[in-house]
């Protein structure tokens, strides 16, 4: 059952959540602190910009991608190439559309964090750069682990935004979520089981571990 | 996939319902699954079928695939019409359709197309340009014209080529998409997708080049008895 083309997809799709999670953590860590911080007056339309993918269908944010990224574009124009079909295209989609499982929940730890640490650790004269790395982003890390558990597994499952960018190129664009689809409508449904329950399986772990951390986080502070 | 012989059998069928006594006094009303590239050909006998039956027809558009599933798991559809021969054949050896109404209602015709007027000459040679990006098809396995579109490049003894360079598209509509936005530079449709399409260029596909693309209907064991269905095939 498991053939070397099914196995090339678990891979790929393996290989676009571990480059998305960590392409969002350098993206999403300076954002979210940006959010949880700052006093500018446009920061919330920012974070609403950051959380629309919650809610807007993937299929929106898929066409609107394929225009954007299609030949005749200006961000086609600055990068010398277009990216629909290429793994580099899902990796922007999947990032635009996991941020807000990223960035919310470390927003939520830097907020959570208040301001007592921050000025503790500028009273010893920690520049605020020494400080953001040993004392905010240890203080953050609960909120930085569900957010890299949640963007990674979001983007495990992703479905509407690969059918409008991918076109299913084996190795190259084809995961597991246009796989399964794949087995349904080739009435494969033995073949479709075993990948839609061990997306289901990923899923409760995912949770479950989510779930964990918190506990754990938690009985561990005063 | 809308060609002479479609028209001509949806005239037959519509003149037909046309002609029938309107049995029932009260209108009924049929559920119709129709394959997602047979959209505005359904749309318009549908329109037909009300005026002269009094009868309502709702449509439900999907791939065929995805229809057949839905049937399989109890959807309460009275007929299907799909973008393949296998699908009704199959529903009517399961028991899913009423044996014996399975037909065949289109015949597609595949082109080779572009939407830029320059990039196809009215043969297949853009296949052979080395600096082609891409070539879109609809997905073989699920899809007709993606077949018929993979026997092509195998008649032209390009396929082997081109194979690292196919995106596919989950149906022909989405096959279409893809080559209209100008992500991939050409592709392999169905012939009524462009025919009314004034810009771009193509090169229609010799059908001694594909299987061909058969499209069956078949009467649903929910549509049985039922009088809006009936007259789709009393003709």
């Amino acid at each position: 059952m498991f053939d070397a083309a099914l196995i090339e997809t678990i891979l790929l799709t393996l290989q676009l959540a571990v480059v998305t999670t960590f392409v969002l953590l350098i993206i999403g860590i300076p954002l979210a602190w940006w959010l949880a911080r700052s006093k500018a007056r446009g920061k919330e339309i920012v974070a609403v910009l950051v959380a629309l993918p919650i809610v807007l269908p993937p299929t929106v944010l898929g066409f609107y991608l394929l225009i954007a990224m299609g030949p005749n574009s200006p961000l086609t124009a600055l990068i010398g190439r277009s990216l629909p079909f290429t793994f580099e295209g899902l990796v922007v989609g999947s990032v635009l559309y996991s941020m807000p499982f990223v960035v919310n929940p470390i927003r939520t730890a830097f907020e959570a964090m208040g301001e007592r640490h921050w000025e503790a650790a500028a009273t010893l004269r920690a520049r605020p750069l020494d400080a953001f790395f040993n004392v905010a982003l240890p203080l953050a890390l609960p909120g930085i682990l569900t957010g890299a558990i949640l963007g990674f597994a979001h983007t495990m499952g992703e479905f509407g935004v690969v059918l409008m960018i991918g076109g299913s190129i084996p190795g190259e664009t084809r995961v597991l979520s246009i796989a399964i689809f794949d087995f349904v409508e080739t009435l494969e449904w033995g073949k479709a089981h075993v990948l839609a329950g061990a997306m289901l399986l990923l899923s409760f772990a995912v949770i479950l571990a989510m779930r964990m951390v918190e506990t754990r986080f938690k009985s561990e502070r005063p | 996939m809308t060609n002479t012989l479609l028209r001509f059998c949806f005239g037959l069928v519509v003149t037909t319902l046309a002609c029938l006594p309107v049995t029932s006094v009260r209108a009924a009303e049929a559920t119709i699954a129709v394959a997602a590239n047979f959209t505005s050909a359904a749309k318009q006998l549908g329109l037909a079928f009300e005026e002269s039956t009094g009868h309502h027809v709702e449509f439900s558009f999907g791939s065929t695939g995805q229809l057949f599933t839905q049937i399989a798991h109890g959807a309460p559809f009275d007929a299907f019409l799909a973008a393949d021969e296998a699908r009704p054949e199959r529903a009517e050896t399961e028991g899913l359709g009423v044996a014996g109404t399975r037909f065949t209602y289109a015949i597609g015709v595949l082109v080779l197309w572009s939407a830029d007027p320059d990039r196809i000459d009215g043969t297949p040679a853009v296949l052979s340009d080395p600096t082609l990006r891409h070539v879109a098809i609809a997905n073989p396995a699920t899809a007709p014209y993606g077949a018929a579109a993979v026997d092509t490049m195998k008649a032209l003894g390009v396929l082997e080529e081109l194979e690292p360079r196919l995106v596919e598209g989950k149906n022909v509509s989405q096959t279409y998409q893809f080559v209209a936005t100008g992500n991939a530079p050409v592709g392999f449709v169905a012939a009524s997708q462009v025919k009314d399409n004034d810009t771009g260029s193509s090169w229609t596909v010799p059908d001694d080049m594909y299987r061909p693309l058969r499209q069956d209907a078949v009467l649903l064991a929910h549509g049985r008895e039922n009088e809006a269905a009936k007259p789709f095939w009393s003709s």
